[in-house]
């Protein structure tokens, strides 16, 4: 009971976190300098990037979980891993839609086919797949679409590196790594929403595996109720 | 809830229907030859009119994000209230079979 009580006030301590860290990152953001080349439209930055970031920690998680469920059998894995493949399609949605709005005053077109873009957007379409799986597979998705995940979590460091590999359009993955360095006055409000992303998502997934719990739970119900 | 599930699943087979055909005119766009430019304009040198504003995309893109955030929240929060719901009902539905036997 004790437990359950310290849990509930330390989620709704990073609910207001999340969501304080969350509003005050515009203010922030309208502080830090202007990118040369770009200028205002480079803003969404701070938005965009943190967003991929999350996406790829929860298909990270959502594989590790399925993994777990598919050789371990364990529902509670199976149960995060479905709230973490939830996050990483609504966290794929933020990067899918923010990116093409800065690509079309910084690049001159909302989209290019070329390998970051691509494989990040298939990487959405097949977390949509696990969705997909989950509801309407029926009896046994939970095993098929663990193995979506594992696959999925396998595509996340082949779309991170792409930008290496083939140089195209999309800036390299340095520009993260040495924003400390190269732009002080951008890397504060950087870190500051990458955290109340985090902070979101972990707010989130505590809310999502907890409906997942209560499903279960309301499952054992019915089925206590009709073998009476 | 399966509002919500039902306009996802649509949203995500349009997706998949769409897929084919912008990789068809991605590639037809790859195969016809551009146009040749005459020389390099940079994007801030461009005249007032073929430049694009940058606020309202930007504002579009933190509204979106904004909406995406609370929307998935609210959503959470009407399931969560949802199976909360059921959970009491058939606590409920127990308890009167149990004063009945």
């Amino acid at each position: 009971m004790i437990c359950m009580m310290q849990s509930q006030r330390m989620f709704a301590a990073l609910s207001v976190a999340g969501l304080v860290m969350f509003a005050a990152a515009p203010f922030l953001i309208a502080q830090a300098p202007y990118e040369s080349t770009m200028g205002l439209i480079q803003k969404i930055f701070y938005f965009h990037v943190p967003g991929w970031i999350v996406m790829f920690l929860a298909v990270f998680i959502a594989g590790i979980a399925s993994a777990i469920h598919l050789f371990r059998n364990k529902p509670a894995a199976d149960r995060l891993a479905l709230a973490a493949a939830e996050l990483a399609v609504v966290f794929g949605l933020i990067g899918l839609v923010t990116g093409p709005l800065w690509a079309i005053k910084a690049w001159g077109v909302w989209w290019q086919w070329e390998p970051r873009l691509t494989m990040s957007l298939i990487l959405e379409l097949i977390m949509c797949a696990y969705l997909l799986l989950r509801r309407y597979g029926g009896p046994g998705s939970d095993k098929l679409a663990a193995g979506v995940a594992i696959f999925a979590m396998a595509n996340v460091p082949f779309v991170y590196l792409s930008v290496n590999i083939w140089r195209t359009i999309h800036p390299a993955t340095s520009v993260v790594p040495q924003l400390a360095g190269s732009a002080p006055g951008m890397f504060g409000p950087f870190v500051w929403c990458a955290v109340a992303f985090l902070v979101l998502f972990t707010v989130m997934m505590a809310a999502r595996t907890r409906l997942e719990a209560q499903r279960a739970h309301v499952e054992r119900l019915h089925l206590a109720l009709e073998e009476r | 809830m399966n509002g919500v599930m039902r306009a996802a699943t649509i949203l995500i087979l349009a997706l998949a229907m769409l897929a084919p055909a912008a990789a068809a005119a991605a590639l037809a766009h790859g195969a016809q030859p551009q146009p040749a430019q005459e020389e390099f304009i940079p994007i801030d040198e461009l005249p007032p009119g073929d430049q694009m504003p940058a606020a309202p995309l930007l504002i579009a893109a933190y509204a979106i994000v904004w909406a995406v955030v609370f929307g998935y929240l609210w959503s959470i929060w009407r399931r969560l209230s949802a199976v909360e719901r059921e959970m009491q009902d058939l606590s409920r539905r127990a308890d009167a079979e149990d004063e009945g036997t």
